[in-house]
């Protein structure tokens, strides 16, 4: 299992430095290996790892608005930490439908609630504001899930909803579906650019 | 003020959402009709402020309208006496903001009902409240339903015999389906009588007697289900209720069974997707009949059920006129609940025919839905042949006219997961327009040689309800903002107006103070069928608002959020 060490990257430098019998063929072969491996990396216990601190999602992190007084000050925590990978999307798939989020959000393009596929995040697109939406719920109808899902699968789920619009890497999102076709592709949708904004009508969901 | 002491309308009012108990939603005015109705003119408009699917009636009592919007529920009252009809008062009930999560079918409510001097309508979240006609101070309101079960409520009460008659919405959430029938004075619950469960829960006793012999037999309602699922199966009350005083019987629909996927209920799911005739002094069935037993597709049974006198076999017989969501239109005798007939009014593949011997649809097998399947073109949708929005009788013409969908679908059924006050489905849909290409339609019927007489085609669905008049005008509105009057002998269109959203509201009409007849209708899209704009869907997932992205995906090109009342005269 691939981890995230620098030793495999050391061994791929000193094959591509060494002289030519290893070939154009074997280069590829390293190449295609370094993606997946990025691409694998993954975790299996709720504990440590690269869920996002304990910190980040401390109520003081999480901001809603765009407007702070002066310069912006707001990092967007939580987010690099969080593990996107195939693993964590297709699990976070599996468990959007398992925990009926599909009944409200269908396929990413909404009903009763908001559509998640597209550039629109009113409570914001952060990885730590997507968790607090679904563990808090919000006032217009999306439940509180808090004590009903597990931690790390929220985060899994939070990796799939951000990969809706595009925010996640195109190797990483699933190419095909074994159920009933009713979009494009993941990857031949294009990456939305995330604005805090509120639907047309003014409403929020 | 002259607050009259009925249930239902004098001839210059309407003051009850389907305008009479028989839901015939006919008026006898006739100072508009097809010779003039060419010069209708807007007289005035009020907006509600709220941009949801106004799919309500306004009520008009005593020199007042009434009008309710959809969540949160405002109830505004205007004074016809006065120039541009200024507000008389406004009661906002302040439903909870989480009700909108459990609304299956956007945030809509049918209508206020008035009897007695007292107005009476349910929450989004659960409650009925009662408010006085006069003054607009509440008078009662008792809490019904639960949201955290799934539970909401949309549907326009009855009020018969001083008994208000509620029933809860939440097919789509695994909710067990209820009518409750309240008190008019102070609210306090009489009776309650569940779609699902044992006889006691559904009010059944020595006095059922239904027709078929499947609907016979002890405790039928916990019998059908595999165990337990009866506490999860739907059969919610959300639709129309009619009355007959001569038997003393009320008539509901019940909706689909809870999930959609109907490998997770084997059995007929009794008594979903089928009609009630009860007993209103005391709750208790006189009989029953089931349109869809174990049904395959969401067609809940919950569509009016029109009372009329037609002849049958050259003998007049007092039948009630029900138009299904599975596309057929059933001719019952409301006295002892035989189907007389049962014709498709629309395209449908999924029933080949229905048996009157035993009551029975006869469906396709080609198109019953299974895990690891896609099923194809599946006629008529989830949405059915028609939906909720009404339709209306002339005793005039003898057509019954409904507004209806011509629209198809592809269905995969996967394992749904009960979780309480969550979506309770296991179905992913997609939906195309029917044979013809035309999503919607306003079919005149005739009940007596079961055959269509006229239909226009429209564009879109129809989702408002109909009206007709003694004027011979039928008047109904479109997805995309229409709102049309057509002759009712032949179905031409003699006037037209544009609307600055979508309709699916359902059309009035009255004699108002000023002496002149008025035609009402709340223009907002929305509903179901109007999510896509409503609710802001993106339409590149098909399967967005249960399937209608893929229906209407060009409807935001055509129209745009809106809730105004538009009330139009002669010039």
């Amino acid at each position: 299992m691939c981890s995230r060490s620098s030793e495999p990257r050391e061994r791929a430098t000193a094959a591509l430095l060494s002289p030519y019998r290893a070939g154009v063929a074997s280069v590829v072969v390293v190449m295609l290996l370094l993606c997946a491996c990025e691409r694998e990396e993954r975790q299996f216990s709720a504990q440590g790892g690269s869920s996002p601190s304990a910190a980040s999602m401390a109520p003081a992190s999480i901001t809603l608005s765009d407007l702070q007084p002066g310069v912006s000050t707001q990092a967007r925590r939580g987010e690099r930490e969080l593990e996107v990978n195939a693993f964590s999307i297709s699990e976070g798939q599996r468990l959007y439908e398992w925990f009926n989020c599909n009944g409200c959000h269908a396929n990413g393009g909404g009903a009763i609630g908001p559509a998640l596929m597209d550039d629109v995040w009113i409570y914001g697109s952060a990885p730590a504001n997507i968790y607090a939406t679904i563990v808090q719920g919000r006032p217009n109808g999306m439940p509180s899930f808090r004590g009903r899902i597990p931690e790390q699968q929220v985060w899994q789920i939070v990796a799939y909803v951000r990969s809706l619009s595009g925010q996640a890497r195109k190797d990483a999102m699933p190419s095909r579906t074994d159920s009933m076709q009713v979009k494009p592709r993941q990857v031949a949708l294009p990456r939305e650019e995330p604005k805090s904004s509120a639907p047309p009508s003014g409403n929020q969901p | 003020m002259a607050f009259s002491a009925h249930a239902q309308s004098s001839a210059d009012e309407w003051a009850i959402p389907a305008r009479d108990f028989a839901n015939t939603r006919f008026s006898p005015l006739a100072d508009i009709n097809a010779g003039n109705v060419g010069s209708l003119t807007v007289s005035f408009t009020f907006s509600t402020g709220y941009l949801r699917g106004h799919e309500a009636a306004p009520i008009v009592v005593g020199g007042r309208m009434f009008i309710i919007t959809p969540y949160p529920n405002v109830l505004f009252a205007l004074d016809l006496r006065s120039a541009g009809a200024p507000m008389l008062w406004r009661f906002e009930p302040k439903p909870s903001a989480s009700a909108q999560g459990v609304a299956c079918c956007d945030v809509v409510n049918r209508g206020v009902t008035y009897a007695d001097g007292r107005l009476f309508f349910n929450t989004l979240d659960g409650q009925t409240v009662a408010v006085d006609a006069e003054s607009g101070r509440e008078l009662w309101r008792v809490k019904l339903g639960n949201i955290n079960l799934g539970e909401s409520m949309t549907m326009a009460p009855l009020v018969v015999k001083n008994k208000v008659l509620v029933g809860n919405s939440g097919g789509e959430f695994g909710v067990r389906g209820w009518l409750t029938a309240l008190d008019a004075q102070t609210g306090r619950q009489l009776w309650r009588a569940y779609s699902t469960g044992p006889d006691k829960d559904v009010l059944i006793g020595p006095d059922f007697k239904p027709f078929y012999e499947s609907d016979r037999g002890r405790d039928l309602g916990v019998s059908s289900w595999p165990p337990g699922a009866w506490q999860r199966g739907g059969g919610t009350v959300w639709g129309w209720i009619s009355y007959d005083p001569e038997l003393n019987l009320i008539y509901y629909g019940t909706s689909n069974p809870g999930p959609w996927n109907p490998e997770q209920r084997p059995g007929d799911n009794k008594w979903t997707a089928g009609v009630f005739a009860r007993d209103p002094d005391s709750g208790e069935a006189r009989w029953f009949y089931q349109f869809n037993p174990h049904d395959l597709f969401d067609y809940d049974g919950v569509n009016e059920n029109v009372l009329v006198e037609i002849p049958v076999n050259g003998t007049p017989r007092k039948v009630l006129l029900h138009p299904d969501r599975n596309g057929y239109l059933y001719v019952i005798d409301r006295a002892s609940g035989e189907v007389i007939s049962a014709k498709p009014f629309v395209h449908v593949n999924t029933i080949e025919s229905v048996d009157l011997k035993s009551g029975r649809p006869n469906y396709s097998q080609s198109r019953i839905p299974q895990v690891g399947k896609v099923v194809r073109d599946i006629c008529p949708h989830a949405g059915g042949g028609k939906d909720w929005q009404p339709s209306a009788w002339s005793p005039q013409t003898k057509l019954l006219y409904i507004p209806h969908q011509n629209l198809c679908q592809d269905e995969e059924v996967t394992p749904a997961n009960y979780i309480a006050g969550t979506p309770y489905i296991g179905a992913t849909v997609k939906m195309y327009p029917g044979p013809g290409g035309h999503r919607g339609a306003l079919t005149a019927w005739d009940p007596v040689g079961s055959r269509v007489a006229w239909e226009i085609t429209e564009n879109f669905p129809v989702w408002s309800g109909a009206l007709a008049t003694a004027g011979n005008l039928v008047f109904y509105g479109t997805l995309d903002g229409w709102f049309k009057a057509v002759d009712a002998r032949n179905g031409k269109t003699l006037w037209q107006f544009k609307a600055g959203s979508g309709i699916v509201g359902q059309p009035v009409t009255y004699r108002g103070p000023d002496g002149k007849q008025h035609i009402a209708v709340m223009a907002g899209v929305g509903g179901w069928a109007g999510g896509v704009v409503a609710g802001d869907l993106d339409t590149r997932d098909a399967s967005a608002g249960d399937g209608w992205a893929a229906a209407v995906p060009d409807l935001p090109k055509f129209t745009s959020k809106g809730g105004t009342l538009y009330v139009f005269s002669l010039k």
